[in-house]
């Protein structure tokens, strides 16, 4: 552990943060073309988030703290998910501070705080949201655990730099128990972010909407925080299905070149996958409320089936 | 050995004599509030912090063992203060300070049982816990643990003038007392025919495998009837929310907890090593028990019986562990076996804690506002800033969420299950990872639970116009909610600390402690080759000061004006607090999505009615299906043994004189 190591893991951080909102650009514009409409500026992002910082802040009569706390707490673990998470190097620092485990259990806090804020104004979509996005998060929770449980297996540990680094040394071979393991991880990626099977971000429609309702009494500030945060969601969700399922090309040492190669890679891994998002996105079509059950259900099934697979070929 | 006046078994014995004069003492003005509440319950407190740290300095010391000459003549009382012993001793003093402090502030004029003799049944219970915990011979732990039965059953019958109270104190106490008779007789097998009843003659028994495996599972029958393990389960969410909420807090903090410790001590101490197939026993029941506590949990809406339920997903944790623990034991794996009991032994002191914190703020928010019903509560946070606050770290703790207590334990028992597949045995070792995912889908549905709890309680508007008058909690409640919550985030920033404690009692058990670790003192490393580590004070410190950094760097680059204004009513006006979701509604998911669990009985208005009445009631299929008819079994037997008695002097004595001939026609 020395000082380099400090720096990529600040390097990792900021980059994070500051390239969360430009893969919800990207998305957004492959989607737009793919429904061949003309595309928004990658930027898009930036500029709200940028407009919402200058406005002024109104806060409902009988907002408690909590609403008002909850922005930066969401925000903060958003930013400590990303600093666990090994995006570019794997010899990072405060990875030892979270494992897998640790790290689901910090999208969780996000989650839970997010929820009660939204129950804290006292309107009918704030609480409607907060139980819907509760109902999704303690379906797909489960799902990313043993997500988790398979590659931790697949490489005996739960710290995701080590996950990554031992993936990665494998040659590249799709294994049974990875492949079904990607698929869940891809429908949990998707209800998580509050994406199209389960969610519409482009929507205000009351009875379709759960992201949505929970950001509904917030406006200005908070709210730049909170789409800030949701961009890093997705941002972290991506370099969790980076770092486990494609981690070839990622930098083990702090050797300079091999980190700018690994940036570079990272970010056209992340090219492709916010593509394929927006290809999976116009593919399909909204789900029912009552139908996401079974969508998770079918995610957590494919995990299962991921573990048993990889218990029974030992792969 | 260590026999001195300063051993910390004779001052443990000392401590709970103390109890016991507390107690007594309560008789002397037994209508005085003053006196209870102001003298006698901060003694029971600083009693109970006394002993929490004499069982900790035990830990550092031998087992020792000591007979007293009470009781029966040639039945001395043997009494041993180990390991095991230790833990669940600062389990209980620790928790029941806290509890001790806020129930000074909490117990009124006017409830039910008089101050005194609350306070004598209180501290009587105190002391027998503590006795339980010390035992060591079957006398002496049946004497305790029925003490506790007994004291506990008058604790939850405090309002015994609500007809509803007592029915469901004697479902208690039945339930307790059927458990009694199993634990009875696991001993009696336990002594394995040299008909000595102390733990020492039980170790050295040598059982066959038929008769120990009887053993084992007359205790868990026993011992899981006392933790409320399903299907045995039915009493508690009646008990809890009968009891005073101190009462409440130390029944399902401590006295679920000593259920685990008898079963601990009889699987992994008296029966010596266990086989590896009893621990699937409490591990699919506990799963199930698991699963089934919390979706109850979801769809209940008074929150006295929600944390009840949720207390029955926690003891359904426990068992699971355990029972991975046995499994592990029983295979040979000792350090796996070592991690299990670890946090099974962690989560136990975590539980106490958190659950302790939110009975008691359920006690608060029933005080200030005389509603439990989730449907007449809202907005608390304004009106009880402290409670609100206080009670949503043991929200966040008890939801499983980082950094605080019930993160820890919870990760320390998926890293174990992690170990499951390598257990010797073809598919078990298959079947037993699904349970880490079963294990998940119950840990997440926790926070489901508890973001209602604390959601309906204490955010949105208030329900009921007379909320606005709700006060907050006493200086003596909110130092007892403060000490819990303490606990929950002491017990979840520093594990390296709470396992090298728990590791004496691994040790003792002779499963070897964790592997030494050259780790710094803030990071956690179970297991030094797979790496896993945590560090929960690094975490905290990260978001913390990614929150602090956040909120400057907006003050500093932008401004900080905030308008208040009505929250945004789709411009219909007169947005209202019942307009808000319900307890029932935030239930609802779970309901649909769980519906064979439930016996759902329904009422739903038509589209013509001119008073439309909704009405939901949520039944127990476990109740329906196996007690119901038990009770019904019970009570046509009953009507029919009622023939004998025909109020007759002349029959009865017909009875006695038949009965003595047919005795005497049997002696000779």
């Amino acid at each position: 552990m020395n000082v380099f190591d400090w720096i990529v893991q600040l390097l990792g951080i900021a980059l994070a943060v500051a390239a969360a909102p430009v893969l919800v650009g990207w998305v957004n514009q492959c989607r737009a073309w793919l429904q061949n409409k003309s595309a928004p500026s990658i930027l898009l992002p930036y500029r709200g988030i940028r407009k919402l910082f200058h406005k002024d802040a109104v806060i409902a009569e009988n907002a408690s703290r909590l609403f008002r706390l909850a922005p930066y707490v969401v925000f903060g673990t958003m930013v400590t998910a990303a600093a666990v998470i090994p995006s570019i190097a794997t010899r990072l620092p405060f990875t030892q501070a979270a494992d897998a485990i640790a790290l689901v259990g910090l999208l969780a806090t996000a989650r839970v705080f997010l929820s009660l804020a939204a129950m804290d104004v006292g309107t009918a979509f704030g609480t409607l949201g907060a139980r819907r996005e509760m109902m999704i998060g303690f379906l797909a929770e489960p799902a990313l655990l043993v997500v988790i449980f398979v590659v931790s297996l697949t490489s005996a540990t739960t710290a995701l730099p080590l996950i990554a680094e031992r993936l990665s040394a494998q040659s590249f071979t799709l294994t049974p128990s990875l492949a079904f393991t990607a698929v869940a991880f891809t429908m949990v990626l998707l209800a998580e972010n509050a994406r199209i099977p389960i969610d519409n971000p482009a929507t205000h429609l009351e009875l379709t909407m759960i992201h949505e309702a929970l950001l509904l009494e917030y406006s200005a500030r908070h709210l730049a925080l909170m789409e800030w945060a949701a961009a890093l969601k997705l941002f972290n969700y991506a370099c969790i299905g980076v770092a486990v399922f494609i981690p070839w090309g990622i930098a083990t040492g702090h050797a300079p070149l091999s980190l700018a190669v690994s940036i570079v890679l990272l970010g056209v891994k992340l090219l492709f996958a916010g593509a394929g998002l927006a290809l999976i996105e116009t593919l399909s079509a909204k789900l029912r409320v009552f139908r996401a059950p079974e969508f998770l259900a079918t995610a957590f099934l494919f995990a299962v089936l991921g573990l048993l697979v990889h218990l029974l070929l030992g792969d | 050995m260590n026999h001195g006046f300063n051993s910390p078994l004779t001052l443990s014995l000392l401590l709970l004599t103390a109890w016991s004069l507390v107690a007594l003492t309560g008789l002397l003005r037994p209508l005085s509030i003053a006196f209870v509440g102001r003298t006698l319950f901060p003694l029971g407190a600083l009693i109970g912090a006394v002993l929490a740290v004499v069982a900790a300095v035990s830990l550092y010391e031998p087992a020792e063992q000591i007979v007293l000459p009470i009781g029966l003549p040639d039945l001395p009382a043997h009494l041993r203060l180990d390991g095991l012993s230790g833990v669940f001793l600062i389990l209980l003093g620790a928790t029941s300070a806290g509890i001790s402090i806020f129930a000074a502030g909490y117990f009124r004029r006017g409830e039910g049982t008089a101050p005194g003799l609350l306070c004598l049944q209180y501290h009587l219970f105190l002391a027998s816990m503590g006795f339980v915990l010390l035992a060591d011979d079957a006398y002496a732990f049946m004497l305790a643990w029925e003490t506790m039965a007994l004291s506990s059953y008058f604790l939850v019958t405090t309002q015994h003038r609500i007809p509803e109270i007592r029915e469901a104190g004697f479902l208690y106490l039945l339930i307790a007392h059927l458990g009694a008779i199993a634990i009875l007789l696991s001993f009696g097998v336990l002594q394995g025919g040299s008909w000595h009843f102390t733990f020492d003659a039980m170790r050295a028994a040598h059982l066959n495998f038929h008769w120990a495996t009887i053993a084992f599972c007359l205790a868990l029958i026993g011992f899981g009837a006392k933790a409320g393990l399903v299907p045995l389960h039915v009493w508690l969410p009646e008990a809890h929310p009968a009891a005073p909420s101190p009462v409440s807090a130390l029944m399902s903090g401590v006295m679920l907890k000593t259920a685990l410790y008898g079963m601990i001590r009889v699987s992994f101490d008296l029966l010596g090593q266990p086989v590896w197939w009893w621990g699937l026993l409490p591990l699919s029941l506990g799963l199930f028990s698991a699963l089934y506590g919390v979706v109850f949990a979801a769809a209940q809406t008074d929150m006295k019986r929600l944390l009840a339920y949720s207390s029955i997903e926690n003891i359904g944790i426990l068992f699971t562990g355990l029972g991975l623990a046995i499994v592990f034991a029983g295979a040979g794996m000792r350090a796996p076996a070592a991690l299990t009991l670890i946090a099974v032994l962690y989560h136990a002191m975590n539980h106490a804690f958190m659950k302790s914190l939110l009975f008691l703020g359920t006690g608060a928010v029933l005080h200030a506002t005389g509603q439990r019903s989730l449907g007449h509560l809202g907005g608390l946070i304004h009106r009880m800033p402290w409670v609100a606050w206080l009670t949503l770290i043991g929200v966040l703790a008890i939801a499983g969420l980082p950094p605080l207590n019930g993160f820890v334990s919870e990760w320390l028992l998926l890293q174990s299950f992690l170990f499951a597949y390598k257990v010797p045995h073809p598919f078990i070792n298959m079947l037993l990872p699904l349970g880490a995912a079963l294990l998940a889908l119950a840990a997440a549905l926790a926070g489901y639970v508890m973001v209602k709890f604390f959601g309906v309680i204490f955010l949105g508007q208030p329900r009921e116009p007379a909320l606005k008058r709700a006060h907050d909690a006493s200086f003596a409640e909110r130092l007892g909610l403060a000490w819990l919550a303490l606990g929950c985030v002491l017990l979840g920033f520093l594990p390296t600390h709470v396992i090298s404690l728990f590791s004496v009692v691994t040790r003792q058990l002779d499963l070897g402690g964790l592997p030494a670790s050259d780790a710094p003192w803030w990071l956690l490393v179970p297991i030094p080759e797979r790496q896993s580590s945590y560090a929960p004070l690094v975490f905290f410190a990260v978001i913390a000061v990614v929150v602090v950094l956040s909120i400057i760097g907006v003050r500093r680059f932008y401004h900080q004006r905030i308008r208040r204004s009505p929250a945004w009513d789709c411009g219909f006006g007169g947005l209202n607090g019942r307009m808000q979701d319900t307890a029932e509604g935030f239930g609802q998911p779970i309901r649909h999505l769980f519906q064979p669990f439930f016996a759902i009985a329904r009422e739903l208005p038509g589209p013509l009615d001119t008073h439309p009445k909704y009405r939901l009631e949520i039944g127990d299929r476990i109740w329906r299906a196996l007690y119901q008819p038990l009770g019904t079994l019970v009570r046509r037997v009953a009507d029919k043994v009622a023939w004998l008695q025909q109020g007759r002097i002349a029959t009865y004595l017909l009875y006695s004189f038949v009965t003595l001939v047919v005795l005497l026609a049997l002696m000779l």
